[in-house]
């Protein structure tokens, strides 16, 4: 509708905004959440199915009880309440896509609430409240099939009901308030420590590019310092930790600019485009939207005894700050290496780097500068680049040895990315190993002396800077295969 | 009295996704009114002190283990479809969003 | 030669034990009765022949190699359309079934199947089991085989008129708010809703998820009990099932038999007679009561004061259950699929909206209108959340109540069958016949329905319910017994020997 955009800096002179985030965890569980199909991916359609995850009629559902393990867990890391007693809901509505028209999920009595984690960004620590994190199920998967080749000219979708049933953790943050400028950064720092947690606990792939891990973004506005919240849109499914910055941003901007121009914010879902990096409106959420929701007679209550919340808790990793600090004094980073490090994602990367042998320093460097500017040149997350940490050690292991320099070092990358093997065998095929052989490389010197003598006098006369413009000729020379520290000897060996 | 109007039982009707013509609502509006007018008898019988039932047997914690049991084959899981293309449900084109 | 078809379920296992018959021939005497009778009662809405006869075979070969698979092994059964049967059509009685054949078994089909018991065919039923008369089948009415005119109680009309017209020895029903009881008590026949929970409903469709319960529906108690342990006990499909085992069902009904009541206390619920309760029913109820006294037992009235209001609670709890269960009829995985007239390319929800105005049912309609409103927001919490709370209400009576009395009774239904189609469009009226069979669903309790005789005024059957508190289901079978051994002993043989013989057209 409005096709103007306010600025993003202009948008905080006059407003402030809300921010909620919804997020919804596919859980790695060998079963669906009711029924003992198995949650597994890229099957054949419609063969992980069986009468409970089918809707058919007569079928009854059984609670998955690692499930609830694993909702307790995820509750805990979030540092929220355990409920001692709650109950699976229906949310009735009709879609083709879920078999029985309702989904089972929790309404009222979520399996965790009031809790919160600590953000951080720039420096600066923002606390995010969680309301609650409850289970729920999963649908299926519809296609859609265009017009052609039908009799009817009619066009209809396909549905496999496999992905129905599989157990979700939905996380849900309260308001998060006074972020300002940084509301799109806190966002994102927030989904990529949810997923760092939920990595650590082991209880999802947690990838956002495969959909086990979706967020959904809440926006609002509100006149800078009013205090009163504004009409809020839901953006569904952002998929990369980018597009949830990116997507904060855009809303903004777009919220702003419907505002301004004295029209309303139509409480609605909006879709996000990746390629374009823009919502599109989507459902408008209105009355006739009812959810009936009441407690599913087919299951009993939950009410995990507190001896085992307590067991659990002793199965969770360590609380991410106290990681943060404990990892920022093993490596020996500054401040401001930490923070940008988390910021750009990386922190279990590096973490990764670091445990498959790679020196700290050198493993931040390769993510933060060479692995990061990849990512962003093609629009994916750092963890989704297509490099492992296992990799990045490997190639770091080959400088280390001597074997590649930092530049071969990145046509190597360049060589993982095509998927041309391992690092070795890629220095091996591209021909990229450093040439150590002391004759060649001492013929290139003297090339390089005889063909800039002024450039030789000078380093005779004490000048050692000069000495750069004979390296950068040898290295030409060698086609960049040569250790630039050797050359550098070797020149003001024979100069001395 | 409850009252139900033709235009609430139409509201149920599309919230239900049942079709009802102009004659059903006619005569379903009536006689919903009077089951409510009957039933509304139980407002106020029991206070806020009392806790609902949702579960005649008071049983908690029913958890299964999570252990893969076998599944229906796709002929089975498709053999009541009206319609089947791709070993998939063919259905009528899917309007809207999800929730 | 005998009519294997009289014999009841315990003398068809003697006669079987003793190799005086075979199943095939017990399950061929039942087809041909089926053959003969069911056009004009209509009990059936299919017949398997072919695999009941298949599974009596398999059940002789038992018998023969001494390996019976249980007590009632090849004796054969009926069961109500509302279970899913593999391989075998389940329509529930509604159109938007049609033709539907489950690929699985519902948990008790699979224990009849287990314990060997050859299945007859599928009974007729109430569209989802929404009604007491079994009218609102959209495959058209079951008669009384008492009077073909009338009613034969529903939703399970099928079942009971089964069993009532020899047609099955033996039949399984559903219970949500007397669907097994108040047919029973029409057709003067036997049906027991067990506790909440103790049978499986894995593979029932549910019509309320949280007072639905499979029940024997047989002629005599004996025969209930028999079956009840083929069904009963715990199954990791269903999360409400109960753990708790089975009661010896059968020696309490033997123990019953003997028509001693001595020191058994019995409560009569004051709120369960008099006004809307038909002379006849109340009279032959009295004289249950006079004879149980007679036998030994203490009468103590009782009185559950939030009983009057059971009826309005089921119909909120029971139409808000239902309209989220019946969701999933939608035209898209199975059943019905009707396309929207004048509607050109239509969308899946025009398809579901056309298909479930003409797959439903009116009173299922009704139901499900009802059920959607009192989900709705903004009357939750008027509606179903207190009918929750009066359910609650309902449970502690019953408590206050089995403090003081052993086992409840008091009338199955209000009255004996009425006619077909006097009630179909009033739907309050139809409403009234659970009033007394509710409360037991709304808590939980088993219950039975026994015939008491006939009403003097229409010469119809009329029956006495007895009720007991949860997992005391041996209770409802050791008085029930008894009670049918003194009324027999009244009349000199069962009540169904007065019913008229059926001239009916054959099927």
């Amino acid at each position: 509708m409005t096709a103007t955009l306010v600025p993003f800096e202009e948008v905080l002179e006059r407003y402030d905004p809300a921010l909620g985030l919804e997020v919804h965890v596919e859980l790695n569980t060998a079963t669906k959440m009711f029924c003992g199909c198995p949650a597994s991916f890229g099957e054949e359609p419609n063969t992980s199915v069986c009468p409970v995850c089918l809707g058919l009629p007569g079928a009854m559902p059984v609670v998955n009880g690692k499930a609830v393990e694993s909702a307790i867990r995820i509750g805990l890391a979030l540092n929220c309440e355990i409920a001692e007693w709650c109950r699976f809901a229906r949310k009735n509505y009709f879609y083709p896509d879920m078999p029985k028209n309702f989904q089972t999920s929790q309404y009222d009595e979520p399996i965790a609430f009031e809790g919160w984690v600590d953000v951080e960004v720039e420096g600066e620590t923002y606390r995010v409240d969680i309301e609650r994190a409850h289970m729920e199920e999963d649908t299926g998967k519809s296609t859609h099939v265009g017009t052609t080749g039908r009799i009817h000219g009619a066009d209809y979708s396909l549905v496999d009901y496999n992905r129905a049933g599989i157990p979700l953790i939905e996380i849900v943050t309260k308001p998060i308030l006074g972020a300002g400028a940084k509301a799109p950064a806190v966002a994102r720092a927030y989904v990529q420590q949810l997923r760092d947690l939920i990595v650590a606990l082991g209880v999802s792939e947690a990838r956002m590019d495969q959909g086990n891990l979706r967020a959904d973004v809440n926006l609002s506005l509100s006149p800078r310092g009013s205090g009163v919240l504004g009409t809020r849109t839901e953006t569904k499914n952002v998929n990369s930790f980018r597009s949830v910055e990116r997507a904060v941003r855009y809303e903004m901007s777009r919220h702003a600019a419907v505002l301004d121009a004295g029209e309303k914010i139509l409480q609605e879902t909006r879709h996000w485009h990746e390629d374009t990096g823009i919502t599109t409106s989507g459902r408008e959420k209105s009355d006739a939207e009812d959810y009936r929701y009441f407690p599913e007679p087919d299951l009993v209550p939950v009410a995990p005894s507190r001896e085992w919340v307590d067991e659990l808790r002793g199965t969770l990793p360590e609380n991410p700050v106290q990681k943060r600090l404990r990892l920022q004094a093993d490596w020996g980073f500054s401040d401001l290496e930490m923070r940008d490090t988390v910021g750009a994602g990386a922190l279990s990367l590096v973490e990764e780097t670091v445990a498959a042998g790679a020196a700290p320093q050198a493993a931040r460097k390769w993510w933060l500068s060479e692995l990061a500017r990849r990512a962003n040149d093609t629009g994916v997350d750092i963890s989704a680049v297509g490099v492992s940490p296992q990799q990045v050690a490997e190639v770091q292991a080959l400088v280390e040895a001597g074997k590649i320099n930092d530049k071969l070092a990145r046509q190597v990358f360049d060589g993982l990315l095509a998927g041309e093997g391992t690092p070795e065998e890629i220095v091996a095929s591209r021909g990229l190993a450093i040439v150590s052989d002391e004759g060649a490389l001492g013929a290139a010197v003297d090339n390089a002396i005889a063909a800039n003598p002024d450039v030789a006098d000078k380093i005779r006369d004490g000048k050692l800077a000069a000495a750069g413009a004979l390296i950068g000729a040898v290295m030409k020379e060698m086609r960049g295969q040569a250790d630039a520290n050797r050359v550098r000897e070797l020149i003001l060996e024979r100069l001395s | 009295m409850p009252e139900i109007t033709r235009d609430e039982v139409a509201h149920l009707a599309m919230l239900a996704r049942i079709d009802l013509d102009d004659a059903e609502l006619d005569h379903l509006a009536p006689q919903l009114s009077v089951i409510l007018d009957s039933v509304a008898s139980i407002e106020g019988v029991a206070g806020d002190d009392v806790p609902p039932t949702s579960h005649p047997m008071p049983l908690t914690n029913v958890f299964r283990d999570d252990v893969v049991v076998p599944c229906l084959t796709a002929e089975e899981a498709l053999s009541g479809a009206p319609e089947v293309e791709q070993q998939r449900f063919a259905v009528p084109r899917i309007l809207g969003d999800e929730q | 030669m005998t009519d294997l078809t009289r014999k009841t379920a315990a003398e068809l296992v003697d006669l079987l034990a003793a190799g005086e018959t075979t199943s095939v021939e017990v399950t061929q005497a039942h087809l041909d009765r089926i053959a003969a009778v069911d056009g004009a009662v209509h009990a059936f809405l299919q017949v398997d022949a072919d695999g009941a006869l298949q599974q009596a075979a398999a059940a002789d070969e038992r018998r023969a190699a001494a390996t019976p698979a249980s007590v009632l092994d090849g004796v054969p059964i009926a069961v109500k359309d509302v279970l899913a049967t593999r391989g075998l059509p389940t329509t529930c009685g509604s159109r938007i079934l049609e033709g539907w054949v489950p690929p699985y078994d519902a948990t008790v089909v699979t224990r009849l199947r287990e314990a060997g018991l050859p299945i007859l065919g599928k009974t007729n039923m109430d569209e989802f089991a929404m009604g007491s008369s079994t009218e609102h089948s959209a495959y058209g009415p079951t008669h009384n085989p008492w009077d073909l005119d009338r009613i034969p109680g529903g939703s399970g009309g099928g079942s009971a008129a089964a069993v009532a017209a020899y047609e099955a020895p033996l039949a399984l029903g559903t219970d949500t708010g007397g669907s097994i009881r108040q047919p029973g008590a029409v057709t003067g026949t036997i049906g027991v809703k067990p506790t909440y929970g103790s049978v499986s409903r894995y593979g029932l469709v549910a019509l309320a998820n949280s007072l639905d319960q499979v029940g024997p529906v047989t002629r005599t108690v004996l025969d209930a009990a028999l079956l009840h342990e083929i069904i009963g006990g715990h199954d990791p499909m269903d999360s409400t099932s109960v753990q708790d085992r089975v009661p010896d069902l059968t020696d309490a009904a033997r123990l019953g038999a003997s028509g001693d009541l001595t020191g058994v206390r019995i409560g009569v619920v004051k709120e369960l007679g008099g006004e809307g309760y038909q002379e006849g029913v109340l009279t032959r109820f009295q004289e249950s009561l006079d004879l149980m006294v007679k036998a030994g037992a203490e009468v103590v009235e009782v009185s559950c004061p939030t009983f009057v209001h059971a009826l309005a609670t089921y119909y909120l709890i029971l139409p808000a259950e239902a309209s989220s269960n019946l969701a999933k009829f939608d035209a898209m995985r199975y059943g019905l699929r009707v396309l929207p007239e004048g509607v050109d390319n239509p969308s899946a929800e025009e398809v579901m909206r056309a298909t479930r105005d003409a797959g439903f049912g009116d009173e299922v309609k009704r139901r499900i209108i009802l059920g959607t409103y009192a989900l709705s927001s903004g009357y939750y919490d008027a509606y179903y959340g207190q009918a929750q709370k009066v359910r609650t209400l309902v449970i502690r009576d019953f408590d206050a109540a089995f403090a003081k009395a052993d086992v409840l009774v008091s009338p199955t239904a209000p009255t004996t069958a009425f006619k077909i189609g006097d009630k179909v469009d009033d739907p309050l009226a139809m409403y009234l016949n659970d009033l007394a069979t509710i409360p037991a669903n709304l808590s939980g309790v088993p219950g039975i329905s026994i015939p008491s005789g006939l009403a003097d005024e229409d010469g119809l059957p009329a029956g006495v319910q007895i009720l007991a508190p949860a997992l005391a289901d041996d209770r409802v079978y050791r008085v029930g017994a008894a009670l049918e051994t003194l009324l027999r002993d009244q009349w000199g043989g069962p009540l169904l020997a007065q019913a008229p013989e059926l001239q009916g057209a054959p099927a």
